[in-house]
């Protein structure tokens, strides 16, 4: 039997920002067995509301069941499915990199140069690069990196909303 | 007016219409039973909290309105949680009080302090720790309100004792205004084009079925569901929870569907042409294997909670909304769309025969012996003794399904069972709730030897209360269903399903206050229970002693195809489709 089409949807669900909220919607993901690739929230401009960002894989059965449910929890206000939508989809990355050479040290600079990051921390054979983009953007740049000795990295998950051609995110159902 | 916390819960009761709580003190909720006295709540001590949950449970099953019960923190709380789960997955509206430990020694592990919310969270519908005094009246408030609509369930409040003991300002006035809350609006009205969509396909169909789940019986749809049927002419199948939503006599009722379902309901499902599913959640208990659920029907779907719409099987047309609104608004497009199309009726006169024919010719069926008690004789018979007009509670097992297969229920909420959870001791505390709820009526648990000891010790509560429920234990020194499995998958290895030692229930629900009668020949039965029914200040016992390997057939395995089941009349050997 030929498995469902699976591919990653960015999910973006509106919550009270109160306690608990994050905890009932982590604890959906565990009982009903759902593969969470990324989360990420945050406060939004109603200091009452926060937004949660997830990247989810599954075939389009689980994903129009990840949304419901995720619409039954009480303290969810509302949840898109942006990935069809023309939108802003971002990840941050902060990755200390090795530069022992000066050959590397050039290299850096010049891939910091062309994916338009920033060095935001250095020591002696170390430079800290801070880049923000879309997840190929930080792969592609993470592969380039690579051969140089990757010290120690940390990268969000993606935070999107649709771009304001499209409306105002939620305003449609 | 300042006000403790605790005498704000017990005004904010009274404000909801609460009546009749069932609980369990300890130290966490000193303060509030320190009031309780002065309140005008009616209490029933309970002997365990899974008791009190239950019983919260049965009493809102019964009445239609919102089950509250209270626990102390720790494993006053833990102990709910069974109650809780067996509630929440049945679609029963019940607000539960936890006490906890003081906000200030909140995650110390201080003595009895359990994580409440966190243990709960899957179990319920919500669930709030209060941390602040001011915040307790407004939480109640919305617990009530998430509890009782959309689709109801379990709220939990969790109670630091503190909150419990400080006071701050409490109005009554404010207390009426209605709920907010912005991220819950349920839609309860279905969207009128997929009312006329679905209209049309039920006046084109074939071979339609009424498939009625539990929430024809909790919306209170059940005279729109038979008044649609009749006008249509549309046989009606029900799952074990929708049982009661249709008089177990209506020539176009076929009894229920599913793994133990009667054979007419399950071919009716297997050949029809368009599924119509009421406040149904196509659980594997009725669907069996999904892909050959049904497997020529356009499905019309409706329930209050668009997440079961799709969830397990494709829906052609879906409709969100309240069974009742929605039936309220599909009936009279039925029936217009009916009025065009009369010959339709014609042929769902023969459709109606097929189905008959398939009921007459492979009934409910078991061998009658005079020699030995058979438990669908008892069940049988109780419906001839209570004149089908008993509130039955269950237990788990094989004497639940004989009470769906056997005992013909006239009104909606007269059956009190644990179907989605399948929780063995629900039975007698859900009785003693049934029974508060519904005192005007006769209530009667139907147990298994196995399922009445896991909780028994509530029958203690009915003796103080003087609650006259009354029991049929089905004693076939077997946990019966499980034995039944092994037999039938396992090969006949009886592995750890006897209870051969057992107590002699007769004296021990003597010991406990109550009445206690053994019943050993089928020419008894009917005696015990006439004799069961004139006692009305105390619980009775009735230990029927029954054949020990009766099975419960039809029966569809587990996975299994809804049309090849395992009938009486063949024994074990399975019969292929026979359309």
């Amino acid at each position: 039997m030929e498995r469902p089409l699976h591919r990653k949807h960015v999910i973006s669900v509106l919550v009270e920002n109160q306690p608990g909220a994050l905890a009932r919607i982590i604890e959906l993901f565990s009982s009903r067995g759902y593969n969470i690739e990324s989360l990420n929230v945050g406060r939004t401009e109603d200091p009452t509301i926060s937004r949660i960002t997830m990247v989810a894989k599954g075939d389009e059965h689980t994903i129009e069941q990840i949304v419901k449910q995720l619409r039954r929890i009480i303290d969810v206000f509302k949840v898109r499915d942006l990935t069809d939508k023309k939108k802003l989809d971002r990840e941050l990355l902060i990755v200390r990199i090795n530069v022992d050479s000066n050959e590397k040290k050039e290299e850096v600079k010049r891939l910091v140069d062309i994916f338009g990051a920033q060095i935001v921390d250095l020591s002696q054979d170390t430079y800290t690069v801070e880049l923000t983009g879309d997840e190929e953007q930080i792969d592609a740049f993470l592969e380039l990196i690579k051969p140089l000795g990757i010290r120690e990295m940390a990268r969000t998950g993606r935070v999107a909303m649709v771009r304001a051609l499209q409306g105002d995110t939620f305003d449609e159902k | 007016m300042k006000l403790s916390g605790a005498e704000i819960l017990l005004e904010a009761l009274r404000l909801e219409g609460v009546e009749e709580i069932f609980g369990y003190p300890g130290g966490a909720v000193l303060d509030i039973y320190d009031r309780l006295p002065f309140s005008s709540l009616k209490h029933y001590l309970t002997r365990h909290e899974q008791g009190a949950a239950h019983a919260a449970d049965g009493y809102a099953r019964v009445t239609g309105k919102v089950g509250v019960c209270f626990a102390t923190s720790g494993p006053g709380a833990t102990n709910l949680v069974t109650g809780l789960a067996t509630a929440q997955i049945d679609s029963v509206p019940i607000v539960a009080f936890t006490g906890n430990v003081p906000t200030y020694m909140i995650g110390n592990d201080a003595f009895q302090e359990v994580d409440t919310v966190g243990i709960t969270r899957p179990i319920t519908k919500h669930n709030f720790l209060v941390k602040d005094v001011r915040d307790l009246a407004d939480t109640i408030k919305k617990a009530f309100h998430i509890a009782r609509t959309g689709r109801p369930g379990v709220v939990l409040v969790d109670l630091p004792k503190d909150v419990t003991r400080e006071l701050t300002d409490f109005f009554e006035e404010e207390y009426k205004s209605p709920v907010q809350i912005r991220s819950y609006k349920p839609v309860l009205k279905g969207h009128p084009g997929q009312i006329k969509r679905a209209a049309k396909a039920i006046a084109s169909a074939e071979r339609p079925v009424l498939y009625i789940g539990g929430g024809v019986v909790s919306s209170g749809a059940s005279e729109l569901v038979v008044k649609m049927a009749e006008v249509a002419n549309i046989p009606m199948v029900a799952t074990l929870m929708g049982l009661t939503a249709v008089p177990g006599n209506h020539p176009y009722f076929f009894g229920m569907l599913g793994m133990h379902g009667t054979y007419a309901a399950n071919m009716a499902v297997t050949d029809c042409d368009l599924l119509i599913a009421i406040g149904a959640r196509f659980d594997d208990r009725v669907t069996g294997k999904l892909s050959e659920f049904a497997p020529n029907a356009k499905v019309i779907h409706i329930d209050v909670d668009s997440a079961e719409i799709g969830k397990n099987k494709p829906v052609d047309i879906p409709i969100v909304g309240d069974a009742k609104l929605v039936m309220e608004e599909l009936l009279p497009e039925v029936e217009k769309q009916v009025s065009k199309n009369k010959e339709f009726l014609l042929s769902r006169e023969k459709w109606l025969m097929k189905v008959k024919s398939w009921a007459e010719r492979y009934p409910l069926y078991y061998e009658p012996s005079d020699r030995v008690i058979k438990p669908q004789f008892v069940i049988e018979k109780l419906c001839e003794v209570t004149k089908g007009d008993a509130i039955i509670t269950t237990d788990v097992g094989q004497h639940q399904m004989w009470v769906a297969q056997y005992y013909k229920f006239r009104f909606p909420r007269q059956l009190v069972t644990s179907g989605g959870l399948g929780t063995m001791g629900f039975g007698v505390p859900a009785a003693v709730g049934a029974k508060v709820g519904r005192p005007d009526k006769t209530v009667f648990c139907i147990s298994g030897d196995g399922s009445f000891q896991m909780n028994m010790q509530e029958i203690v509560t009915a003796v103080q209360y003087s609650i006259p429920i009354k029991v049929a234990i089905i004693n076939n020194g077997f946990l019966g269903m499980v034995r039944q499995w092994q037999g039938i998958f396992y090969d006949k290895n009886y592995s750890q399903v006897h209870l051969d030692v057992q107590p002699d229930f007769v004296k021990l629900v003597e010991a406990m206050g109550g009445v206690g009668i053994r019943v050993e020949k089928p020419e008894d039965v009917e005696k015990a229970l006439k004799e069961a029914m004139t006692i009305n200040n105390r619980p009775v016992v009735i230990d029927f002693v029954v054949d020990r390997e009766e099975d419960v057939f039809p029966m569809v395995p587990p996975g299994g195809v809804l049309h090849e089941m395992i009938l009486p009349k063949y024994g074990k050997k399975k019969i292929k489709k026979a359309i």
